[in-house]
Parts: structure tokens; sequence; C-alpha cells
């Protein structure tokens, strides 16, 4: 927003509960939480001059995605027609810093108060009387008091803002936890593959990082993931590739009617089937950068209140699985910002409902199908059960047959 | 009852005020400068308490008699400040306008309301507000699209609760709000007051356009008369007194409602009676003004119309958007001709120079 011409003469105020990251160099050692970022952030990011900062500290692009059944033979592969780049896996640190950077250099509109926490909110009245104001008052943990013409809530899943204007929030704790990690493969490769395996515990997804470095996200029960964190690397090397690599949850009978199915579909399309490649192996774990998560799913029924938005985790939770959840945080952005600035130039308060329902319209039409997606494929690949497997087996092999669909996920989740 | 007796004093105040403006108009040349206004005044005081009583009729004519007969005036200086005094009550010696009044009254306090009864006002601003912006930038060479109206002066006629005056101090400009009704003001002045940004660039006045006349000779770059014209008793005095404040080049968007048979059943049957979504007895279809006498009186009055372009309210979507024909809503937009010489048809459109014919034949941009 501070970057944003029609702010220019705009005052923003940012309350970061952290402290503040930057960085000149990034450590030797990678961080274990890293996110996919999709072209579109990559775009939002580079719209305000913060993508170059990321490309100069570091990330790793990546071409492929190949998905595929613990349970089956089936998989899908999702690549561009041009070999371009399909996503970037950059770690969170990076991209603060190179936000932090890109906020300094908009200081003189936007301050950023950091280490800071609101303690008290203050929501303006829905009739205008004469003598309370109409804005919202936020008190600060330090005794500071400011006041906003529009709160922007972006304060994750466990969104207090949300609370506290009372907005209900539809939400699920899966029984899952996630596994973070920092992984070393064995031998150097052109790492420019995201793989990811639905295990019937969950699935268990490996994000290149360099050539020679990749980031876990292993989402499964919770007792398996205690487990996997207190057991010894070699322990928990050796269970990563047999996560990867094992057939023990196959059957014949689906493995028979997998393999039917996609002779069937060489009949019709040639090529339609690809041959299914083999993860690269791991050969050690960053010591001390195994870390668990639980997981769960929200959203809120409302996304915008008078002179309130919610954006982000605060306005909508994912699964992992499909690497989204940032995705669609920047993806509000993009959305919210677009509206204020049409707001802002049309001379109207920016705090009001009108165009904030624009915002939330919209993006509730691309959020809610993307979740409801997302939580639909964690369950259906939570399963053993035959007749499931099955369907999900024919359902993937069908999808990977054909371009055109492929093509509409990857454009919808590139936005 | 509807006036308090200061509120009268203050309104007849206002009277003779305009009355001298009348008279100082047409008294450029050599009438009667300077009016003894005091003793003026101290009469009018006196006529207030009795003209409670007596209503509105009366009290036009005996607020007038007094200062007649303290300074020598001509039959057209009582003509015209007859006309001055019908317009700033907004009568036509019927009890109509007083009704228009008192209505307003009872909505003073409702304009910020954005989904209460001037829920359509607020999202006219949706495409009032571009309109003037666009037309305005495009005028303009040098400007910051962070800060469009920066510099820019702008006169709201009418301005209600300040409904347009704010948007338009957000985009730069430095407005003066003027309404007859002073609850109206005093709303329009609460709710700016708790932006600092707002209470600095936007003025309010409790006044009609005549009384500021006078000391506003030419002081506007821009006036902006949004759904006024319609209440207005005598158009051409309107024109005359906005060709006066305003700057030469200077803009004047007028948006208004037709005189048809579609603005009938729309604007008032389906409008105010139907669906409720304009407070009923708010407009009168005598009073709406046709583009073509608009155009005219514009036109006669050293104005040459740029701009006409229809307007059309959805009432299920609560929005407005721009249509061809201008049967129902339509906006104006206006330039004073740039020559200081005495307003004439030929003159004000040889003077502006580039004219598109068919700006006067009002088809939409």
């Amino acid at each position: 927003l501070g970057h944003n011409i029609h702010f220019h003469d705009k005052k923003i105020a940012l309350l970061e509960a952290g402290p503040r990251k930057d960085y000149d160099r990034m450590p030797d050692s990678y961080s274990n939480r890293v996110s996919s970022i999709s072209p579109g952030s990559a775009a939002l990011l580079s719209s305000f001059g913060a993508w170059d900062h990321v490309c100069n500290l570091r990330l790793k692009p990546f071409r492929r995605m190949q998905v595929w059944d613990a349970c089956s033979e089936a998989m899908i592969v999702f690549e561009k027609d041009d070999l371009g780049d399909m996503g970037y896996i950059v770690e969170n640190d990076v991209i603060m810093s190179a936000l932090t950077k890109q906020l300094d250099a908009v200081a003189d509109r936007v301050e950023v108060f950091y280490g800071s926490r609101a303690v008290g909110y203050t929501w303006p009245l829905p009739s205008h009387s004469c003598d309370t104001s109409p804005w919202v008052q936020i008190e600060l943990a330090d005794g500071r008091r400011l006041q906003t013409k529009l709160l922007i809530g972006a304060d994750g899943h466990n969104s207090v803002v949300r609370k506290e204007a009372d907005i209900r929030n539809i939400e699920h704790w899966y029984d899952q936890s996630a596994v973070v990690a920092t992984l070393h493969l064995s031998e150097a490769t052109d790492n420019n593959v995201a793989w990811q395996r639905f295990l019937p515990t969950g699935p268990i997804a490996l994000l290149p990082l360099s050539d020679t470095a990749s980031s876990l996200v292993w989402s499964t029960s919770h007792e398996h993931a205690s487990e996997l964190l207190a057991m010894d690397e070699e322990s928990f090397v050796d269970s990563i590739n047999s996560a990867f690599w094992s057939n023990v949850n196959h059957s014949d009978f689906i493995d028979a009617a997998g393999a039917m199915f996609r002779s069937a579909i060489s009949l019709l399309k040639p090529s339609g089937t690809a041959a299914r490649q083999l993860p690269p192996s791991v050969a050690q774990v960053d010591p001390g950068s195994r870390a668990m998560f639980p997981l769960g799913m929200g959203h809120a029924t409302e996304y915008v209140q008078n002179r309130l938005a919610l954006i982000g985790d605060a306005a909508h939770r994912v699964h992992p699985l499909a690497g989204q959840g940032v995705n669609l945080g920047f993806g509000d952005i993009a959305c919210l910002v677009h509206h204020l600035g049409a707001a802002a130039f049309n001379g109207s308060d920016l705090g009001s409902l009108k165009h904030l329902l624009k915002f939330e319209t919209e993006r509730q039409r691309h959020n809610v199908s993307l979740i409801a997606a997302i939580d639909l494929l964690k369950r259906l690949y939570s399963t053993r059960l035959t007749p499931l497997v099955l369907l999900r087996t024919w359902g993937l092999q069908a999808t990977n047959a054909l371009p055109p669909v492929k093509e509409q996920i990857m454009a919808f989740a590139s936005k | 009852m509807l006036w308090s007796g200061g509120g009268a004093a203050r309104a007849l105040t206002r009277a003779f005020g305009s009355q001298r403006a009348a008279a100082a108009l047409r008294g450029a040349a050599g009438g009667p400068a300077g009016l003894p206004t005091r003793p003026a005044e101290l009469s009018g005081d006196d006529h207030a308490d009795l003209s409670l009583q007596t209503g509105l009729k009366n009290c036009n004519r005996k607020g007038q008699l007094k200062p007649c007969s303290t300074q020598p005036v001509s039959l057209t200086d009582i003509q015209s400040s007859m006309l001055t005094m019908k317009r700033l009550f907004s009568t036509s010696h019927s009890s109509v306008d007083a009704k228009e009044m008192k209505k307003f009254q009872l909505l003073a306090h409702k304009w910020w309301d954005e989904e209460g009864e001037y829920s359509a006002l607020h999202s006219m601003n949706d495409i009032r507000v571009p309109f003037i912006r666009d037309t305005l930038l495009s005028m303009r060479s040098n400007y910051h699209v962070g800060n469009p109206l920066s510099g820019v002066k702008i006169l709201d006629i009418g301005c209600g609760g300040g409904l347009l005056s704010e948007p338009l101090g957000r985009l730069g400009a430095s407005v003066t709000g003027i309404d007859p009704l002073e609850d109206n003001i005093r709303t329009a002045d609460q709710h700016k007051s708790f932006d600092p940004v707002l209470a600095k660039r936007i003025q309010y006045k409790s006044s009609s356009l005549e009384e500021i006349v006078e000391e506003c000779m030419e002081t506007f770059d821009v006036i902006v008369a949004s759904e006024v014209v319609e209440h207005v008793a005598d158009l051409e005095m309107f024109i005359k007194c906005c060709s006066q404040v305003l700057k030469p080049e200077g803009s004047l968007f007028i948006t208004t409602i037709n005189k048809t048979q579609l603005s009938y059943v729309l604007g008032i049957l389906v409008a105010e009676k139907l669906i409720g979504i304009v407070p009923e007895g708010t407009h009168e279809w005598e009073k709406f003004v046709p583009p073509e006498e608009l155009e005219s009186i514009l036109e006669s009055n050293g104005f040459s119309v740029k701009t006409v372009n229809g307007m059309l309210y959805n009432p299920l979507s609560g929005s407005w958007s721009w249509m061809e024909s201008t049967s129902i809503n339509y906006a104006v937009h206006a330039v004073k001709s740039g020559a200081q010489a005495q307003p004439s048809p030929t003159g004000a459109l040889s003077e502006v120079g580039s004219e598109q014919p068919s700006a006067t034949a009002g088809t939409a941009l």
C-alpha cells in the first residue's frame, strides 16, 4: 500500500509483534520455514520492488511438480509448456527481509511498530453519533493509542482482530501436524522438481532449496509427528526415504485396476501417461532444523466489516498440501490494494464498506473453491479404503492425461 | 415553530444581505453602491417577530418594504430583490418550498447513514466524483495522481451534509460548501471534524448563493451544483450568480433531473411512492429542468456547455451508471467563457474555441 501512487499522502501504520528482520546475506544454513511462491505472488512482490531483494538473497525456482499416491501407481505431473518456472521455493526469512527493505523505502508514509502488541480495540458504532469518533481506536500494550479509518487484520489464523470483531470463523483442526526440516541430498542434482506423495497418514513433500538441499514438509498424525521429531537423525532420514520409495501400501487389486486404466488412456491419448520418476534420496538432515506444528483449516464468515478487512490466514487457513496458503494471502493483498487504490482515487472514505465488500466478494469467490478443493483432497487421500483409492487413482490418472484440465489447475493456483 | 426567532432574524438579515448583493450587481455601473444596511437590518429584526405569526408570504413583503423606503431603488431593483427573496426562501408564494426545507430539516442528521434515506446520493458519488475528477484532470497539465485536485478551489452549492464535498476534499481540493439549511451545515461540520485533513480542506457556510456572491466574485475554479437546480425557484438568477463567483474559464458541474414523463414515473412515482428510495415529497416534477432549458440558460449567461450525460440509477444494485439518454437524470459540464465581455450566445460560443457540435445536442461522453 505504501508504494501505491494513490496512497501518496496517506499514513499507514504496521503493528508487528516480531523483531525487525533484515538480512544482507543469508546465513549458510537454510531456515526450515519455507513457502512455495506462485508466479502471481512473485508478480505482486515485484510490483513494489521486493522481488528483486528476494532474488538477491536466495530462492529456488522449480519447473516440475510430481504428485503421486502411495496406494497405487497413479501420479500427476505438472509442468509449464515452455518449461518456465512453475513457482519458487523461498525461505520465509528471505521474504521478510525483502519486505523490510521495501518498507524502509516508504518510511515517510509507513510507520512500522516492531515488537508491538495491540491490547484493545474500539470499533466505531454503526450510527454516527456526535461525540464518539467514527474511526477505529487501538490501544497498544505500551499504552500508546492509535486511531485509523481502516484496520486490516493480518494476524494469522488465531487472529485477535477477527475475534474482537466478533466475526465467526468456521474452523476445523485436522488430526495432523506438519513436520518440517532441512535435508541434504545424497548427491547433487538439478534440483528443480517439487515432489509430493500422498501417504495414507498424510502427504510428504520435498521442496528444492538448492542443488544439494531440500526442505521437507511432512503432514502426518500427531503421534507420528512426535515420533519423527524424537528419533535420531539416521532413523529420520530412513523414514523419509522409505516414505517416498516404498510400495508397501500397494494392493494387487489397485495396481491391476490402475494398470488397466492406464492402458485405456494410452489407447485414447498416447501421450497421456508418463513414467513415474523417483525423488532424490536424502542423506542427512540439518541438526536442529526439525520442527512441527499442528494443522487445521479455517474460513471466516466475513472478510470485512465497517472499517475492517481481514486478509491472509486471519481470513482463511488451508492445509499445506497444495502449497497455497501464503499465495492466497498474497492474492488477498493484490485485490485489496486494487480496491483501496480505486477508492482513494475516488476520494472515498477508505473504511467505507462499499469497496470493502467488493474486495470480499472477489476474494471469497476465488478462495472458497480452492479451500474446499484442498480440504476435499486432504480427506480423499487420507484413507486406504479401496473404493476411494480406486476413485482417486483413476481420477488422478485421468486428470494427468488431460492437459487442458491440468492447465486450468495450474492457472488457478498460480494467481 | 419552524424557525426560532433568532433563526428568522438571521434569515431576514441574509435576505437583506442578498438584496444588497442583488442591488450591487445591477448597480455596478453607478447605482446605489453603499446601501445603508444598519437600519434595514434593525427593521428586519422587528419584523422577524411579527413575521413568525404571519407566515412566509407576508414575511417576504414586510421584510422588503422597510429597506425600500430608506434608499432610492428602481423598479427593477425591487423585482430582482423579490426574485432573490423568493429564491432564498425557495418559495413562489406557495408553501411547497417551506415544506421542502422542512423535509430536509427532518433528515438533517441522516446524511451520513450510507444505507439510509440518502443512500442513492452516497452511491452517486461513484459516478459524479470520477466525472468531476476526470474532467478537471483532462483540463490540467500538471497534477500528481496521488493528489489529483490539489490547488483547485471548489464551491459546492447545496452541499447538504457534505456528501460530495468530502470526497472532493480528499482528492486535494479546497472546498467551500454552502447550504441554506443550518442543520445541514452543522451535520457537515461535525462529520468533517473527525478527519484532521478534511477539517482543514473544507469550509462550510450556512448561506445562499446570493449572499456569498459579493465577497466571492470570481474566486472559484469549479462550481458543483449537484441535485440542486431542481429545488431552486429562479434558475436564471442561480446561474447568473454562479457565473459571478466563478473564475473565467472555470468549470460548472450540474447534476439534476429531466422534466419528462419518464422522470415523473420513475423519479417520483416509483422512487418516492413505490420503493421509497427517495423520501417522499423531495422532488416536484414542475421544478425539474429539461437539459435544453438548462443549456439555453447557461449559454445565455456566458457558459459554454461541454458535456451532457444521462445517468441511470439501478435500485436493485443501488448503483448509478452513465447512459445515452438524458430522459431521467443527467449531468452537465459547462465552462465559463474567458472574456470579460457581456455574455451573449454567439459571443460565448465563438470565444471558447474548439466547440463540439454534439455538445448542445446532448449526447453522452
